[in-house]
């Protein structure tokens, strides 16, 4: 194994990672302070994608417009974050979290269907941004700017997170609901206000990581379904409810997924449904989370 | 407290204080429970083939192997309280089980069979060990990757499980016999598996059903209402959640080992995770606290597909809105809905009768 | 007997049980007694094996019993009740006793009997023991707040315990309905010679049928012996009699 097929693996394997990262932060956080596993949030990382195509279409056919795409597509999902949350998900609060699951389940389905009936079953793609892509050359490897650009801005959003949560007043609050709900209560904080936010924000950071993703992977029907087993993982290994344990734990899951498919052809997606169980089994609250 | 306490007493004599539970139920409504609905519905199915048309049959027999799975999940789901999002992984390894045994082994069906739900059962051992540790959501992650990893298994082990082409035209079993049977003599070789899965899924619910109402069965629904308090009865409750989660394991086996022959394959899709939410749907539809709740879910769904997919492909969204309307509507599936709205009739009925109410 | 030995429990620094000896005889009734926070629920936890202690022991006739998981403990012969009812809500009155007696006598791994027509008359005359007949059939989340507590009560008779712990058996109860359960303890632990550990904050409840108390202060016990010697004892008005005075002044 050369050194510079090695780099080569490690940089595809950090760019999954990062994008992963994008997309199971999210996930993670409505779980900490929700204690839901939400199945909707592949679909909401889906509609990014097609709303920032369709955004794209509409700014300048010829392929322009990206970032403003990506930011229409972010804060359209997060409004439909809101919707939901507003005006159905909070009726299930306090009940079975059976009902909770196959509520998300429900969007799933649903968001699936809106999604082909509203754009197709066809593939659809975006061109990266004209500053993002050219490519460069890295210890004898070819590196695409825009997944450099990716691997960048996936550590920036972590810090700004783990920032946010740990030296704010909100994200103060945010952490005692993580802790606590009923401490919360008492502290006078609108609980009801604090689930509704994380709900949205997680929702934005979905549309966002789909809109992203456009220019490097084609926007299908089915990469809901496909991104949200990935992004349990990432969660599961990390520590569900963790920030950093997110961070972390989408950097396992991309390399080895990257290195997997180098030693064990074919095998990878059997190594990481392993690596889950695993840690579920002997560390059910992940490699960085705390026991509840 | 609204019974006054017998202070002085001495403890009341054997028997004849408690009244069955049939009791309980006035006198004049019992006729709807007097029929015999199992006995009525198992030979109404059982006509399909030669009242109903070549596709009936095929629906018919959907319906009777999801009634099993369905069934086999709400072990879990309603009676131990535990909520598996992987139980796809035992129907699909009692699919794979039974459809490698007879397509490459020759091994008849008698033998493959039961195979299939004793290999099925021994997976859901050597998993449920595992997840029965677990509590609630990280149970449900924990089967999910389960049968994750049984699914990557089917998808990529292409020596055994053919891989993503799966295992192709499983043999029928002999079915030979049943063409000398009176009034069998034109039965197709589809028509007659269907009569023998029909018999082999009555038999299973009825071993389910007798577990359910067994010892074991009432254990179980106490590890289900409060687990704590129940180990405090000197139950084991992992060690019954495990019992549950292998009985669930080898009856979902049995009925994939059905629907293996049945759809004439075996396939990795089969094996996918968000088929364990679809037959969670169907328990549900059904009404999970009832046993007959998930048969009726099964029934419904299929019935359901066949009819909305003459007009439209957006079936995942029509399921999506049903599923809706349950969770906020009818929490209680069809089967609840059915019984809450027969206790109304009840009850203004009684009021009516009653001079005092009129 | 049941005996407690140096029992300690601390959670992240904070101890919660802090070296608690206690020796209760057979056929005794005792009570531990101490403020909001003393300890008495993580007592009973340690004892019941719902938590392990960082050191100690406890004896069951001699028996050491320390650390076992609930479902041996009950095996045992200790039966408890909870704070909090701690019942099954879905199932009926006579269910829910009915799963008890069937726990009891070995028969949960039996998946071929018809449950129904088991114990039907030994879940009877403990219903009628503990005045609950005429109940069987109601759903027991729906019964009233004193009737669920009954059946708890009801649940651990069922595994027919030599030892019954209960904790704050009136609390949550009307005046009557605590003088009600008073007696039904007081017959019920006479009828069956049990050995009897409570805690409680209803201290006429306390004094009128506890043989024995024990005050638990800060994880510790301050006092231990007969009411009247309690009653008396200097430590125990400053800080736990006292402490109510000033609550009610």
């Amino acid at each position: 194994m050369s050194g510079s097929l090695v780099f080569s693996q490690f940089m595809g394997g950090l760019t999954t990672a990062m994008f992963l990262f994008l997309i199971a932060s999210g996930l993670s956080l409505v779980f900490g302070v929700m204690r839901v596993i939400n199945f909707a949030h592949g679909s909401f990382y889906m509609l990014g994608a097609y709303l920032a195509w369709q955004a794209v279409q509409w700014v300048q056919p010829s392929g322009g417009g990206f970032w403003l795409a990506a930011i229409f597509a972010a804060v359209a999902v997060g409004l439909l974050g809101a919707v939901v949350e507003r005006f159905l998900f909070r009726y299930l609060y306090g009940r079975d979290e059976l009902y909770q699951l196959l509520f998300t389940y429900a969007l799933v389905l649903i968001l699936g269907d809106a999604a082909k009936f509203l754009w197709g079953v066809g593939q659809l793609s975006v061109s990266a941004p004209p500053l993002l892509s050219g490519s460069v050359q890295i210890l004898g490897t070819t590196q695409p700017l825009y997944s450099l650009f990716i691997v960048v801005i996936g550590p920036a959003i972590a810090f700004f997170g783990w920032y946010a949560l740990n030296h704010t007043g909100v994200g103060r609050m945010v952490r005692a609901a993580q802790m606590d709900r009923e401490m919360l209560d008492a502290l006078g904080a609108n609980v009801g206000t604090i689930y509704t936010g994380m709900f949205v924000f997680s929702a934005f950071l979905a549309g966002l990581s789909g809109a992203l993703v456009t220019p490097i992977e084609s926007i299908v029907p089915g990469m809901d379904v496909l991104i949200i087993v990935q992004a349990f993982i990432v969660v599961v290994i990390g520590g569900m409810g963790s920030f950093w344990g997110t961070f972390w734990g989408s950097v396992i899951y991309g390399e080895v997924l990257s290195f997997g498919i180098l030693i064990f052809p074919g095998f990878s997606l059997f190594s990481v449904f392993v690596l889950m169980a695993v840690i579920l089994i002997v560390r059910p609250w992940g490699l960085f989370g705390k026991p509840l | 407290m609204t019974t006054e306490l017998r202070t002085g007493e001495a403890v009341a004599p054997a028997g004849g204080i408690v009244r069955s539970p049939a009791a309980a139920v006035p006198l004049r409504t019992p006729l709807v429970r007097r029929i015999p609905w199992t006995l009525l519905v198992f030979i109404v199915m059982a006509t399909v083939p030669w009242l109903g048309s070549r596709y009936d049959t095929f629906l018919a027999a959907q319906i009777v192997i999801d009634a099993l799975f369905a069934v086999s999940l709400n072990l879990l789901l309603g009676t131990t309280g535990l909520v598996s999002f992987g139980h796809v992984a035992y129907f699909g390894v009692g699919a794979y089980v039974c459809g490698i045994l007879m397509k490459t082994y020759g091994v008849p069906f008698v033998i493959a069979f039961p195979a299939a739900g004793l290999g099925a059962a021994l997976f859901a051992l050597v998993s449920g060990y595992f997840c029965v540790r677990l509590i609630k959501l990280y149970f449900a992650m924990l089967t999910l990757a389960f049968s994750q990893i049984v699914w990557a298994i089917c998808y990529k082990w292409n020596s055994v499980t053919g891989g993503d082409q799966g295992v192709p035209e499983i043999p029928y079993p002999h079915l030979h016999w049943m063409l000398s049977l009176p009034g069998c003599g034109d039965l197709s070789i589809g028509d007659r598996f269907y009569l023998l899965a029909l018999v082999l899924v009555a038999v299973s619910l009825a071993v389910v059903h007798r577990i359910v109402r067994s010892p074991f069965g009432r254990v179980l629904t106490t590890v289900r209402d409060n687990p704590e308090r129940a180990a405090f009865l000197g139950i084991n409750v992992r060690a019954y959640q495990l019992a549950s989660f292998v009985v669930a394991g080898g009856f979902a086996g049995l009925a994939g080992a059905l629907y293996g022959i049945f759809s004439r394959g075996v396939f990795a899709d089969y094996v996918f995770w968000s088929k364990s939410a679809e037959v969670i749907i169907m328990a549900i539809l059904g009404g999970m606290e009832f046993f007959w709740g998930p048969p009726v879910g099964a029934a419904a769904l299929v019935w359901l597909n066949q009819a909305i997919t003459d007009y439209t492909q957006y079936w995942p969204f029509v399921l999506g809105t049903i599923l809706l309307i349950l969770l906020f509507v009818f929490p209680g599936g069809i089967v609840g809905g059915l019984v809450a709205g027969f206790r109304l009739i009840q009850r203004v009925g009684r009021r009516r009768l009653s001079p005092r109410h009129a | 007997m049941l005996e407690v030995q140096e029992l300690r429990k601390s959670f992240a620094g904070f101890v919660a049980v802090g070296g608690v000896s206690l020796t209760v005889e057979t056929g005794q009734i005792a009570a531990v007694i101490g403020p909001n926070g003393a300890g008495k629920s993580t007592l009973f936890n340690l004892i019941t094996g719902h938590l392990q202690p960082d050191s100690g022991a406890v004896r069951l006739d001699g028996r050491d019993i320390t650390g076992a998981a609930p479902h041996r403990i009950v095996r045992m012969g200790v039966g408890r009740s909870f704070q909090r009812t701690n019942i099954f809500p879905k199932l009926t009155v006579f269910e829910n006793i009915q799963a008890a007696f069937l726990v009891h006598h070995g028969r949960g791994l039996n998946f071929w009997a018809r449950s129904e027509a088991l114990y039907r008359t030994e879940t009877a005359a403990l219903l009628y023991s503990i005045g609950l007949d005429g109940q069987e059939n109601t759903i027991a989340g729906t019964l009233s707040y004193g009737n669920q507590k009954q059946l708890e009560l009801g649940l651990a008779l069922a595994s027919d315990p030599r030892v019954l712990l209960l904790d704050e058996p009136t609390a949550g109860m009307s005046a009557t309905e605590t003088h009600e359960t008073i007696r039904l303890l007081e017959r019920i632990a006479g009828e069956r010679s049990l050995t009897l550990l409570f805690t409680e904050h209803d201290m006429e409840v306390v004094f009128s049928i506890a043989q024995k108390i024990a005050v638990l202060h800060q994880g510790r016990i301050i006092a231990d012996g007969t009411p009247e010697a309690v009653r008396n004892d200097a430590e125990v008005r400053r800080v736990y009699l006292g402490h109510r005075e000033e609550q009610r002044a």
